[in-house]
């Protein structure tokens, strides 16, 4: 079997964004970029099939601007065979991205696409559902856990309420959720040999597909900003606050 | 014009989280249609029709449905999309499964987690954890919405809207409900609740988070919460997490308890009327966004407020 995971290139969980000044967008100049951690997640999943010898070529893709190739090589590090750059400066949409990844599925023909649920800057939750409906291949959201189980996936779903299960035929799209394993640190050997594994770089038109996009950004701006309220010395006094304030 | 709402329901039961979509699917000032879709769906219609301001509600039960299947609903909402113009549904893990499905189909760029409508095409989001709110205008000629309960009051109920039958999408589909494990809990439910007790990493295991945080959830009336760290950890189930990628909760009375305040938290509770923190430390960062700040032992604090309510 043949896995693709594309990868996303994000602002680092650990930066606090600045929202610009002129309300156009949030300040990314100068700030930490990684792979989007669902994502760490995704091509640990397919590292942990291969070496169970469930599958045996990882294809790893992203689309953004040069600097995604480092996430490539992140992805590579960890375990990937080969890695695709759809190379663009533009601020592509999840149903633009689901459009080109499409494509690459048509080209590379995997049995399984493994996305994160959500990029942690644009929190949309919407990739791999749409591209699941353009190939009209099932999908399994929110993953848990994944079993290969016969010619059919298995995957636990985290569902509001608990965990449910479903059975897709392959080709299949799955997107992990934060439960399903911890991704591996690349170790220094692997890093060295990731920088001799074969990157191909593309771009949008190579695939035909038109990534201008949908929406219109009309501002960015801060959230209201709330503000630190007082110390209570101890319980009692906690008590007395919340029922002086009608809470209890 | 006209807008679809595809309503949440669970167990033969109308989900609150249906009526806040119908107030907002209202905010385009046209006509709102509500579709009841799976298990039950004859059963819950009746209440869906009940919303106030609703115009007809439609309603689809059958074997393929019975999961709502993001495939099998792909196939039933697609072609009723002909007479809308919108398709809104709730930000819970059923909506964000199946819209982005029904938006691809219809060749639409899909607007997640919308917090407010300010025209039929215009529309607010918080994104990076809700560090930033972005205002966006669709030039889509369909919009596919899924909004963010707390941003939006529940409709009333003096509505007697018609109900409609459909035919469920002949299958088979590609994917198969197998089984659910689901938490049985008498507590209020997370989403909706008034009260929410979180507990986070510093309980340090389950006994001690069911021993700690259920008897003053209990007391308060309140559903529970945790951190990712708890979930993580095994203290509490998965769908107890609150924060970015979890559960969004606004309710008038947060207490986090053992939680440092990361911005993943944050994201998913810093709405709430007014939060009370428990933590040693009284650097954390829990307590810049806090009411009410007590910097104690939670092992002692805990029980002590327990009793003391
Ligand atoms: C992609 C991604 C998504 C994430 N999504 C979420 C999310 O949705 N929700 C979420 O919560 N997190 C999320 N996180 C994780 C987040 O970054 C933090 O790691 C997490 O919230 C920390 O949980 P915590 O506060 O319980 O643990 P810690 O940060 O370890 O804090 C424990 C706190 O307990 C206090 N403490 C210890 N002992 C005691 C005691 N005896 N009495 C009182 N206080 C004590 C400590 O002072 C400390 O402040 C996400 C992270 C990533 C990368
Ligand atoms: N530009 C991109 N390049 C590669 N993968 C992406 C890109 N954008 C989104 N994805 C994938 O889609 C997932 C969900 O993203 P989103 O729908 O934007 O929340 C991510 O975790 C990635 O797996």
């Amino acid at each position: 079997m043949k896995v693709l995971v594309p990868v996303k290139r994000v602002i680092d969980y650990n930066v606090k964004v600045r929202v610009k000044p002129d309300k156009t967008g949030v300040d990314l100049a100068n700030v930490k970029m990684s792979m989007n951690p669902f994502d760490e997640i995704s091509v640990e999943e397919a590292v942990r099939l291969k070496e169970a010898g469930t599958v045996t070529e990882i294809v790893i893709v992203s689309i953004g601007p040069q600097q995604a190739q480092e996430t490539i090589r992140t992805a590579l590090a960890m375990g990937g065979d080969r890695g695709i750059l759809i190379k663009t400066d533009e601020l592509v949409e999840p149903l633009a991205v689901a459009k080109l990844l499409a494509k690459v599925v048509a080209e590379e023909s995997p049995d399984i696409v493994i996305l994160g649920k959500q990029a942690i800057d644009d929190d949309s939750n919407q990739t791999g559902q749409m591209l699941a409906a353009l190939l009209d291949w099932p999908q399994g959201t929110f993953a848990y856990k994944l079993d290969k189980d016969g010619d059919k996936l298995k995957v636990t779903r985290e569902v509001d309420g608990g965990l449910q299960t479903v059975s897709l035929s392959l080709p299949a799209i799955v997107t992990v959720d934060l439960r399903l394993n911890e991704p591996r640190y690349a170790s220094l050997p692997n890093i060295m040999k990731a920088k001799k594994k074969e990157i191909a770089e593309k771009s949008p038109a190579d695939y035909g597909v038109d990534i201008s996009p949908r929406l219109t950004v009309v501002q960015v701006t801060e959230p209201p900003v709330r503000k630190a309220g007082e110390k209570v010395e101890d319980v009692a006094a906690l008590v007395s606050k919340l029922k002086t304030a009608g809470i209890v | 014009m006209a807008v679809l709402v595809i309503a949440e329901h669970h167990h033969g039961a109308l989900a609150d989280a249906t009526h806040k979509v119908v107030t907002a699917a209202l905010k385009f000032g046209v006509d709102v249609d509500v579709l009841v879709a799976g298990e039950n769906a004859g059963a819950v219609a009746p209440a869906a029709a009940k919303i106030t301001g609703v115009r007809k509600v439609l309603q689809a039960e059958g074997e393929t449905l019975r999961k709502q299947t993001a495939e099998a609903m792909e196939a039933l909402v697609v072609p009723l999309m002909a007479n809308y113009d919108a398709v809104v549904i709730a930000a819970t893990t059923t909506g964000k499964n199946i819209a982005p499905r029904i938006a691809a189909k219809l060749d639409v760029m899909q607007l997640s987690e919308v917090t407010a409508i300010l025209d039929a095409s215009t529309f607010e989001r918080p994104i990076y954890a809700g560090n930033a709110i972005l205002t966006v205008k669709s030039s889509d000629a369909k919009k596919v919405l899924t909004v963010r309960g707390t941003s939006f009051a529940a409709a009333g109920t003096d509505g007697s809207a018609a109900v409609e039958s459909i035919a469920a999408p002949a299958g088979p589909f590609k994917s198969e409900f197998i089984s659910e494990e689901m938490v049985k809990s008498d507590r209020p439910e997370l989403a909706g609740a008034k009260r929410v007790v979180s507990g986070g990493r510093a309980l340090g295991s389950a006994d001690e988070f069911k021993r700690v945080i259920f008897p003053l959830a209990d007391k308060l009336g309140a559903a529970v919460g945790a951190s990712r760290a708890a979930v993580d950890a095994g203290y509490a189930p998965n769908d107890y997490q609150v924060g970015q990628t979890g559960k969004i909760v606004a309710p008038e009375l947060y207490v986090a308890i053992g939680i440092s305040g990361a911005i993943q938290h944050l994201a998913g509770m810093k709405d709430s009327k007014v939060i009370v923190a428990i933590n040693k430390d009284e650097e954390a960062p829990i307590f810049q966004v806090a009411d009410y700040g007590l910097v104690a032992d939670l092992f002692k604090a805990v029980p002590e407020l327990t009793d003391a309510l």
